[in-house]
């Protein structure tokens, strides 16, 4: 069973409190990734679920286990690294099997587990090779086989596509992925890249300031953001991000803009009824905007448009709305006019409104 | 969630119980008693320089003085015999100054321009300039000493300031050089483009454009040539001349080629005003004593 | 214009580094005694040398002080290095205390070590005037002892600089290395033998090449701490040349022994700077 649970953990370092009354399930299987920018706590978050950072408070239940006191060799896990942290002078085979040499692992068991992660990771042709000899890539196999190697069920992920080329990125992202089918096993995997959580997670985790700001599917946390930072932190180009307040008459919600104008806000999920008057923030996705009405229940926003940046496959058009940025991505053959005022048309149900002081999701 | 057994059991939460095991105190009482092999010398030469010579026949080496004076350390400065005359060890200091100060200066000046001219001009044969001079750091100073004997007094510098000047010059050009010269490597080469685009010429990009970079290199030089300088003892026994002895030398004589009874206080007191100049340097430079070691260390 | 600056170094490289190399060499084919002639008599002055008592025990006194001193300074500048290294408190306090001597002249640390090894007065008294009347720790009056006192002080003198080396490079290893190998649940002193030490071979490299160096040049330490005595028992190379250069007056041998030195060197040399330097074609320079 290799369930992880972490219960009220609370890290401090000195007289700073980096994580506080943290609560994570993670199911048998499960790969959940840790989202955020530096300083969140996602690495000391794993760290600790490691076992290489003592905790000042809490729990860490690995497996069913408490393991809060156990050191890491002992708590059922394998790790992978950013800078991959290979032993320079061994060979990959050297590598590969010091752990289990350290365990008194019989040889021929170890043998047989060097072969099969050698197998998986299709690095066979590479285990006399020292690390000096491979490339990034090749090196961050190595890693993941000297955590597969030990035969467990918990994999955990130090951001370890962040020192690699873009390229080389897309291919091993592919390939943890098929990786993480082939063995069922759970894996926690923290990242500053929210296209690699929204490619592998099962469930993102999404952390700022030591607090889980969202918990849940890589589609939910895109579609239904639950604050203005999730919101503008996933998602590539950003949220645009529109500041106003809302408008309710006659049972009708409307975001009134900058400049007076009116936004209609029908088809939109509040969480709770909408105040009149309250300040907010409208937030649509450039992809979520189209320059002519398709959809019936499209409403109008008024843009001004001013740039074209032809991507290939794609287009961003750049313009304000009421005077704050605003982006559109099109179809890279369509044909826009630029300057020009028009009408741009976006879906509600898609769009995110947050309150403007607190940031949370109105 | 204790349980009613002889043994309870306590649930792990939170940081795991800490026993400061045998290995920190291990790590500690060895750094102690290296700390304590380091020191205790230092501690006798302080400690003995303080008591009068009957305290010292009693032979309690670690005893502190009972009344702790001065006097050996007034005499080590003013009348302490080194060789012939018997003028105190502060002409030894004097000396030492009037070698230090030329040859520093001198021995930075020169490795930073031949560092410079390595590393960012490359003219021919610079790899060999720089292979010989790196090769001759190592080789051991008896085979030069004769002939430069000769051609010292060939030109009237032998037994004379500027002779060991220049000797000391000559013996530090190869660290100096490295050290300029891995210095400079270590700037982007384009800065040195630009200002040749700029119009700039040989020493106009040297003075107006490295040297002021160059500070932190010069203090590493500087602190290694410092102490390398002072404490030498062979150049400046063999080429300054009797009346300029260096302060080592004069110490040496005070110490190993004194007649009738020994006296060990005055010994260690001017043993202590010999050390301490590169002390003084050591302490106050801290780390970039450490950087300079590794400078020249590391990379050479 | 470069050239023109580099003129100096060209001349010393030339006349004060291979003109003497070369003078030097020539000297030691001849006859010379005071003065340099040109009485060439061949390998005479070598031949003389290796049948000299007092060379043979200053090169056999240079093997061994060289061994205990290179080793010694190593080993506990190493564990120095590695002590220092597990986040101590007064980490620099320490480091400032180890690093001392190194800041100190030769002449300093023999004369300090001089006189507390002094038999009647030093350290041997001290202990005896505390109760142990039988405790004799006279090595430096003892021929057969004197040398290893000699190592022992430079070893003092040296262990900083080695530690300050190793330090350095330990301080340079990977963190996340310790990571993966606590998770590998790699006990710490197999990770210091296996893993550590190898990435720190550089450095052991030229810690000891710099140790070497120190030890075929050693004069000022031993004229001070025993002025090569008791008797001839203590004497090196390096002093065994001076002395014949000019208190003797045999140029002819002393150049002999000083080229026997220079040809050490440059054996044991070679190779190093060869690999540091020029093996890579265009290597940076």
């Amino acid at each position: 069973m290799a369930t992880v649970s972490i219960r009220d953990l609370e890290i401090e370092f000195g007289n700073l409190k980096v994580l506080k009354n943290l609560d994570l399930e993670i199911q048998q299987g499960e790969f959940i990734v840790l989202l955020g920018p530096s300083g969140c706590g996602k690495s000391t978050l794993l760290n600790a679920v490691a076992g290489l950072l003592d905790v000042s408070a809490g729990q860490i239940w690995i497996g069913g286990k408490n393991v809060t006191w156990e050191e890491p060799k002992n708590r059922g896990i394998g790790m992978v690294f950013q800078s991959y942290a290979l032993y320079p002078r061994m060979t990959v085979t050297g590598n590969l099997s010091f752990g289990l040499k350290m365990a008194k692992v019989p040889k021929a068991e170890i043998d047989k587990r060097v072969a099969r992660a050698a197998k998986i990771l299709q690095i066979e042709p590479l285990l006399n090779r020292r690390p000096a000899e491979l490339s990034g890539g090749q090196r961050q196999r190595v890693a993941i086989g000297r955590a597969l190697v030990r035969d467990v069920d918990v994999f955990l992920f130090d951001e370890p596509l962040s020192n690699l080329d873009a390229k080389l990125r897309t291919e091993l992202r592919v390939e943890l992925k098929r990786l993480h089918h082939g063995l069922g096993s759970t894996m926690i995997y923290v990242t500053h890249d929210q296209i690699e959580a929204l490619t592998l997670a099962d469930r993102v985790a999404v952390m700022n300031g030591g607090v889980i700001q969202q918990l849940a599917s890589p589609k939910e946390i895109y579609r239904r953001p639950v604050n203005r930072f999730v919101a503008g932190f996933v998602g590539s180009p950003s949220m645009n991000f529109i500041d106003g307040t809302l408008s309710v008459s006659e049972g009708k919600a409307s975001f009134k803009l900058a400049d007076g104008k009116l936004v209609d806000l029908t088809g939109y999920e509040f969480e709770t009824p909408p105040e009149h008057g309250r300040k907010a923030t409208l937030g649509i996705r450039p992809e979520q905007v189209d320059l002519e009405q398709r959809e019936p229940d499209s409403r109008p926003v008024p843009v001004n448009l001013t740039l074209l940046e032809p991507m290939g496959a794609d287009s961003l058009v750049w313009g304000d709305v009421a005077g704050t940025t605003f982006s559109v991505r099109i179809d890279g053959d369509a044909h826009v006019e630029t300057p020009s005022s028009i009408d741009a048309f976006f879906q509600p149900a898609y769009a995110s409104i947050f309150d403007l002081a607190t940031g949370a999701r109105l | 969630m204790a349980s009613l057994t002889a043994n309870a059991h306590v649930e792990p939460s939170g940081p795991r119980p800490k026993r400061i095991g045998p290995g920190r105190y291990g790590v500690y009482a060895f750094l102690i008693i290296s700390a304590l092999f380091f020191l205790i010398p230092l501690y006798v030469m302080i400690v003995t320089s303080l008591k009068p010579m009957d305290e010292i026949r009693l032979g309690n080496l670690f005893a502190l003085p009972g009344s702790p004076s001065f006097d050996a350390w007034i005499k080590a400065w003013s009348q302490a015999c080194t060789g012939l005359n018997c003028n105190g060890i502060h002409v030894g200091m004097l000396n030492s100054i009037k070698i230090l100060v030329p040859s520093v200066v001198l021995s930075i000046a020169v490795g930073s321009v031949t560092g410079y001219a390595l590393s960012f001009w490359r003219p021919k044969g610079a790899n060999i300039l720089f292979a010989v001079l790196l090769l001759g750091a190592f080789i051991p100073y008896q085979v030069f000493l004769y002939p430069l004997v000769r051609i010292l007094s060939m030109v009237s510098l032998y037994n004379s300031i500027p002779g060991v000047v220049f000797v000391h010059t000559i013996f530090g050009l190869p660290l100096m050089t490295l050290l300029f010269r891995n210095f400079y490597a270590g700037i982007p080469i384009d800065l040195f483009k630009a200002a040749r685009v700029d119009g700039g010429g040989f020493w106009a990009i040297f003075l107006r454009l490295m040297l002021p970079l160059s500070t932190p290199i010069i203090v590493v030089a500087a602190i290694l040539q410092i102490t390398g300088i002072w404490n030498d003892f062979l150049f400046g026994l063999i080429f300054a001349g009797r009346e300029n002895f260096p302060m080592t030398v004069q110490l040496n004589n005070v110490v190993n080629s004194s007649f009738g009874e020994k006296e060990y206080n005055v010994n260690m007191a001017a043993t202590i005003l010999t050390a301490l100049v590169p002390l003084f340097v050591y302490f106050v430079s801290g780390r970039w004593f450490v950087r300079g070691i590794a400078s020249g260390a590391v990379k050479g | 214009m470069a050239q023109v600056a580099l003129a100096p170094a060209w001349l010393i490289v030339i006349f004060a580094y291979i003109g003497t190399i070369l003078w030097t060499i020539q000297i030691s084919f001849t006859s010379s005694k005071v003065f340099p002639v040109s009485n060439y008599v061949g390998f005479s002055q070598y031949t003389r040398l290796f049948g000299s008592d007092r060379w043979i025990i200053s090169v056999q006194n240079l093997a061994i002080f060289g061994l205990i001193f290179i080793v010694g300074c190593l080993i506990l500048g190493f564990l120095l290095a590695v002590f220092l290294d597990q986040r101590i408190r007064a980490e620099s306090m320490f480091r400032t205390i180890f690093l001392y001597p190194y800041a100190l002249s030769f002449i300093v640390t023999g004369l300090v070590w001089q006189w507390t090894l002094n038999p009647t007065l030093g350290i041997q008294q001290t202990v005896r005037n505390w109760g142990w009347e039988s405790f004799t720790f006279d090595w430096l009056s003892r021929g057969d002892r004197a040398i290893y006192v000699i190592a022992l002080a430079g070893m003092w003198q040296a262990s900083g600089l080695v530690m300050a080396i190793l330090l350095a490079g330990l301080r340079g290893v990977d963190g996340e290395l310790w990571k993966a190998a606590k998770v590998d649940g790699i006990p710490t002193w197999r990770v210091y033998v296996h893993i550590v030490i190898p990435i720190l071979t550089p450095m052991f490299v030229t810690a000891t090449v710099l140790l070497a160096t120190a030890v075929v040049k050693v004069y000022d330490l031993v004229v001070a701490l025993t002025n090569g005595g008791p008797g001839i028992s203590t004497e090196v190379p390096a002093k065994f040349v001076i002395e014949y250069l000019f208190q003797r007056q045999n140029l002819g041998l002393a150049t002999a022994a000083s080229t026997v030195m220079m040809i050490t060197v440059l054996c044991v040399l070679a190779p190093w700077l060869y690999v540091q330097y020029f093996r890579k074609p265009g290597s940076a320079h």
